[in-house]
Order: C-alpha cells, then sequence, then structure tokens
C-alpha cells in the first residue's frame, strides 16, 4: 500500500496534524499494522519537499509533532492519479506451493501429505479470520473478506492439484 | 433477552424427557461417534471405513470432493441410511442396531435437519413450517407458534413469518429452514450443503445466524460442505477421501 498517497488522500478533508494523520490511519487502515510516528513523518517530509502538502501552521513548542499539514494543488492532483490507475494485478507466478509440492515429488516424499498440511493451515487462517469478521464491523469484514477470497482461491489450487497428484508426478519424474 | 430465556426453559423442559437415551448415556465420550463405517451402492463404495467423533455443541465441516462420500456419511450418521458394515454411537446407544422406529424417533425428537433447498411445506406459511415439528410432537398450537416466532426472530427472519415460501428469497428460506431445526431443540443438527444455492452475501449471513444459535443452544452441528468459507464456520474440519475421513485440524495459533 502507498502510505504517501493514503495520508495525502486523508488529509483531502482538511489539514491535519502529523499524530491526527497517524490515528486516523491506524483506525481506517491500520487494522494488525499501525504506523510508527517516525514513518509518518519520513513521508510527510518527501512529500512536503515534493510540493504535494505544506507546513499549514506550527505549534509553540517546536518539533515535527506541532506541525499542521495541508495538501496542495499538486497533491490533490496526485491522489487523484493514484486512483485513477489501477492496481496491478498480482501474478502468482513463482509459487512457493507449487515448487514444493514439485520436489516433493521429485524426492519420492509424500506430496499429498503436503498439501494436505497447507489446506489445514489455511483453514486454520480462514477460521481466525471468519471469528474476526463475525464480531467485527463492515470495515472488518471487507477487509477479512478479501483475505478470505485470497485463502480460498489458494484451497480451490490445492485441491485441484491434489485431485491431479498422479499425473503430475508421471510427468515430473520423466 | 428474558423472552428467549423462558422460551429456551420452556423448550428444554417440553423436549428433553422424549428425548432417546439423554440420561441414559456415558458422561465422557463423545455424543455422536462413528467407525469403519461401510456403505457400497450397488457395486460403486461410497464409504470405505470412514470414522468420526462429535462431541456435544461442536460444529465440526465435513468436506471433500463430489463424490468422495461426505453426503453419504451425514445420512448414516443421522441414521437416514444403514451403513453395510461399522458402528454408529448416539449417546452411548448403537444406532445401527436399532429398529426403524427407534431410529426415526431419534431423527425427529434429538436431530434437526437442514437440506440445500425443498425443504419447507410449500402450503405452510414460515411461522407454520417453523412450527410443524412441535406440533407433530403434540405441542399445543399456542405453545408451538410462540416457540416458532421465537427461533424466526432469533433468525432474522420474523418479518416473513406470515408469508408463504415462494413468498421469500432463497437466503430467508434458508433461515426458516435453520429455526424448524432448532426449533425442537435438538442435540445435533445436520447440515447437508445448507448455503450450496445461495449467494455469498446471503451464504454467510446464514451461516454466521445459523452457527450463533447452535452455539447458544449448545446443539452440535455436522455441516457438509465443499465450500471452505463456509467450513470456517465450524471448530474443526474432517475431510472425506475416496470413502475414508481424516481429521487434519490444526490447534489454534495460541494452543500450539
Amino acid at each position: 500500500m502507498s502510505i504517501g498517497h493514503t495520508l495525502l488522500g486523508l488529509l483531502e478533508s482538511g489539514p491535519r496534524h502529523g499524530y491526527d494523520l497517524k490515528r486516523a490511519f491506524d483506525e481506517k487502515f491500520g487494522h494488525d499494522r499501525p504506523l510508527h510516528y517516525g514513518q509518518v513523518y519520513s513521508t510527510m517530509s518527501r512529500l512536503l519537499k515534493n510540493g504535494l502538502v505544506e507546513v499549514d501552521g506550527v505549534e509553540a513548542g517546536g518539533g515535527p509533532e506541532r506541525k499542521r499539514y495541508a495538501i496542495t494543488e499538486a497533491g490533490i492532483t496526485d491522489v487523484e492519479a493514484w486512483l485513477k490507475q489501477p492496481e496491478k494485478p498480482e501474478p502468482y507466478l513463482q509459487s512457493t506451493l507449487y515448487t514444493k509440492v514439485v520436489l516433493a515429488l521429485l524426492t519420492g516424499r509424500s506430496a499429498g501429505d503436503l498439501l494436505d498440511t497447507q489446506r489445514a493451515e489455511h483453514l486454520r487462517l480462514m477460521r481466525i479470520l471468519t471469528d474476526r469478521k463475525r464480531r467485527g464491523d463492515l470495515s472488518d469484514q471487507l477487509i477479512c473478506d478479501h483475505a478470505l477470497f485470497h485463502l480460498e482461491a489458494d484451497l480451490r489450487w490445492l485441491e485441484l492439484t491434489a485431485a491431479r497428484l498422479d499425473q503430475l508426478a508421471t510427468e515430473v519424474r520423466a | 433477552m428474558h423472552q428467549a430465556y423462558t422460551h429456551r426453559v420452556y423448550l428444554v423442559r417440553i423436549v428433553l424427557p422424549m428425548s432417546l437415551g439423554s440420561s441414559s448415556g456415558p458422561a465422557s465420550g463423545p455424543l455422536l461417534g462413528a467407525s469403519g463405517l461401510r456403505k457400497a451402492f450397488g457395486s460403486t463404495p461410497a464409504l470405505d471405513g470412514a470414522d468420526f467423533a462429535l462431541s456435544p455443541g461442536e460444529v465440526v465441516a465435513v468436506m471433500g470432493p463430489s463424490g468422495s462420500g461426505k453426503s453419504t456419511l451425514l445420512h448414516c450418521l443421522a441414521g437416514i441410511v444403514r451403513p453395510d458394515a461399522g458402528t454408529i454411537t448416539y449417546d452411548g446407544n448403537d444406532v445401527t442396531a436399532m429398529n426403524d422406529a427407534r431410529r426415526s424417533a431419534l431423527r425427529r425428537r434429538d436431530f434437526g435437519f437442514v437440506f440445500q433447498f425443498g425443504q419447507l411445506v410449500p402450503e405452510l406459511t414460515c411461522a407454520e413450517n417453523v412450527a410443524l415439528p412441535l406440533r407433530l410432537d403434540g405441542v399445543r398450537r399456542k405453545d408451538a407458534d410462540r416457540a416458532a416466532l421465537h427461533w424466526l426472530e432469533r433468525l432474522e427472519v420474523d418479518s416473513v413469518a406470515r408469508r408463504r415460501p415462494d413468498q421469500i428469497s432463497g437466503g430467508q428460506g434458508q433461515r426458516v429452514a435453520v429455526a424448524r431445526a432448532l426449533v425442537t431443540a435438538p442435540r445435533v443438527v445436520f447440515a447437508d450443503e445448507p448455503t450450496g444455492a445461495l449467494d455469498s452475501l446471503s451464504g454467510e449471513l446464514v451461516m454466521r445466524l445459523f452457527t450463533e444459535a447452535a452455539r447458544d443452544t449448545g446443539a452440535a452441528v455436522v455441516l457438509v460442505t465443499h465450500e471452505t468459507r463456509v467450513a470456517a464456520y465450524s471448530d474443526r474440519e474432517i475431510t472425506v477421501r475416496d470413502g475414508r475421513s481424516r481429521d487434519f485440524t490444526l490447534a489454534p495459533a495460541g494452543a500450539r
């Protein structure tokens, strides 16, 4: 995730202090990974240098945490461009799991056991996310759903591979 | 809350004394267990030595590819199909040794069922559908209606109480079916692809309300599904492959 663009986007509704920005970010997007203050200030000084934000005011006492930042016209244009640009889909072509399956088959180990263990690990995580989703608000539900759909896609691949192990074994050992 | 509590006490009082062997079973061991189950349809084996164990109040997902034998396992466990070999015990009693009448009574009084579709009586309203199992067991209409309304509220479909099944959505229909399965205070609910005909959002709502209601009442659930997102509502999953069952469940991260 682009922290710079996200902080810029949060500034669009009005100027904020660095600690306000961190709090807003953590509340809306931080969930498992809250921002460090250091990240906020290094990002803000970069945005400042690039003319995407400006200092709107400094409270008495000095120090970077007292600065109030406002987004500039260039900053708004930058957020706009970022939102319009589609994200590159993950190609998932370098799969550790695929490599492990092939290696298991090549070395005479049980690829089926490997797939079953992976499946159980995926389901374990799905159960944790489902539980969190059940207790959470709509934001939690959407974030967990995104993760759950990806895990589900992995599981479908695991199933499909398990069903084709004999065929794959013949091919990789040929 | 207070109203729900009153109904709960009422249902337990009515239903439990009629339960088969509810006090005769051993204190420990699974509520429902099976070992070495075999079942063939003609020359095609559906189960080939499947084992199963269900603790009271536990939600267990039965997963596996199409044709793996997962529905046959559910039908055997629920006493709908008699296995060719192996044993099934419920609350310490040998289900395979029971005659048809006893198995039928067990299904009616201790078990609840939710299927993929086509389970509501089309001529009856939703409230009448939910009240039906109690009425068949001789509960007075007024009491049965009150319990039905409680369960429709619990599954958040009390607004369709007076409608007939063809006047409600698929997701609402499944929630009415869950209400009907829970109205007799069963100790085990068997659910075979309960969200199979629903879109993701309706399916999620059915599963959330279903598992929460089952957990609140202490009912155990055997959930057959091929959808992993549905299975994620369970406490544990077993996988059926080529007629054999295996438990791959990993303990929660904190317990490992």
